[in-house]
């Protein structure tokens, strides 16, 4: 593998961590506990897609075979995906989908706040817009935190419930293959071993401020890095993509 | 390629700095920020803008805005380019048109931009200047605004994020 195919696999997993994720909150449209909720789950939806359609396309200039993003959103199979096992896990309830954006903005918090130094223009451009997005769902996800982990019995229960069962999806945040060894080198993504240490600091302190207990000795999900996926996300895309399969290359 | 129209880069710009923001028509989209530059490039003109947002929904119309108002005025080879860098930030906002914002009924940002997380705004109400608010909601109707409602008039109102 060369700089470049690792820049388009790399740019592959932000682009695609952000359109999946982008996609889960979008289902919560309607759907939020009440309007306010409804509003930040979407507008914070929105901010994915923006940061999904930035990497995607510098992804398809970097590999220079004329795949637009939505090329590259709407006509690949799940195995071609990238993203993280924790961004393509159903909704759940409320409090699961909170304690998801708690996990995942505080990781690409960090994560951006390096890449927003790559040596990379368009990556670090990409990274240090997103980053005030990221702090602003970071915020929203830990005043949620407070509420629900610190509230009554019930959402209590439930905040720790999700942490429980998203807990085994994070170590493989922080993998390292191939393309993080290469880009490392080149100064264009940082060690993500790093990132975790950070990361891990940052989510103890908003979860003990909350009442919530981090799981101990669990076992921790991994395949994403060589597209291997959950059953949830080929569900998801049979649904996304729906409309590019039945009517290709159809347009607006 | 020598152009031979009577507009300049300079003339352009002073033209294309006119146009109202799509979402909040009482400032324009140079006093926001969103409007770079423009510059000549073998002839053609490119003109330079950064969304607010990533994902900005009033990018397109802007674009279109954009070609629109150059079509009208006889400007031809014309191309809008987006950039990301430098990254928008509300530090670009003038004081003129943070007034503009205050009287329009939405709370200008209240201070300087920083990437900081989890320092809470000070916001005043624009509409009876006082500073006792609260916020109601994190989002609002667009990527850039959240909700506010005063404690001392009661009435409820946006405010401009600072970014």
């Amino acid at each position: 593998m060369n700089t470049q195919e690792a820049i388009f696999n790399y740019c592959l997993r932000l682009g695609d961590n952000a359109l999946v994720l982008g996609h889960r909150y979008s289902e919560w449209c309607s759907r939020g506990p009440i309007l306010e909720e409804d509003l930040a789950l979407t507008n914070t939806a929105l901010d994915l897609i923006g940061r999904a359609q930035a990497f995607l396309n510098y992804a398809g200039q970097i590999e220079a075979k004329g795949r637009s993003a939505d090329d590259l959103a709407y006509k690949r199979a799940e195995r071609k995906f990238l993203n993280n096992l924790i961004v393509e896990l159903p909704n759940g309830d409320f409090a699961f989908t909170m304690a998801r954006q708690l996990l995942f903005s505080a990781y690409e918090f960090y994560l951006y706040e390096a890449l927003s130094k790559s040596k990379d223009p368009q990556i670090a451009a990409i990274a240090l817009k997103g980053l005030k997005e990221v702090g602003y769902h970071l915020e929203h996800a830990a005043d949620w935190a407070l509420r629900l982990g610190d509230g009554t019995e019930e959402s209590h229960n439930r905040y720790q419930s999700a942490i429980n069962g998203l807990w085994p999806y994070t170590d493989e945040l922080f993998e390292m293959n191939a393309s993080d060894e290469i880009l490392k080198e080149a100064d264009v993504a940082p060690d993500l071993s790093h990132i975790k240490s950070k990361w891990l600091l940052k989510v103890t302190d908003l979860l003990s401020a909350a009442n919530i207990k981090i799981p101990g000795n669990v076992y921790m999900h991994t395949g994403s890095r060589e597209g291997i996926h959950t059953e949830h996300l080929g569900h998801m895309l049979s649904e996304m993509q729906y409309l590019q399969r039945a009517y290709p290359d159809a347009k607006w | 390629m020598v152009r031979t129209d009577k507009y300049t880069t300079e003339s352009i710009m002073k033209l294309l700095s006119e146009i109202p923001d799509p979402e909040i028509p009482v400032i324009t989209i140079k006093e926001l920020g969103m409007l770079q530059n423009v510059r000549e490039e073998n002839g053609k003109y490119i003109i330079t803008i950064t969304p607010t947002y990533t994902a900005c929904p009033a990018m397109k119309m802007l674009e279109q805005q954009i070609l629109e108002t150059c079509a009208l005025h006889g400007i031809k080879d014309v191309r809008v380019e987006l950039t990301y860098t430098p990254a928008w930030t509300t530090d670009w906002i003038s004081k003129e048109a943070r007034e503009k914002l205050k009287n329009y009924g939405i709370a200008p940002p209240q201070k300087k931009a920083c990437s900081a997380v989890f320092s809470a705004d000070t916001v005043q109400c624009p509409r009876c200047g006082s500073r006792h608010t609260e916020i109601i909601s994190r989002f609002g109707s667009t990527a850039c605004k959240a909700l506010y409602k005063c404690t001392d008039c009661h009435e409820p109102f946006e405010y401009f994020k600072c970014h």
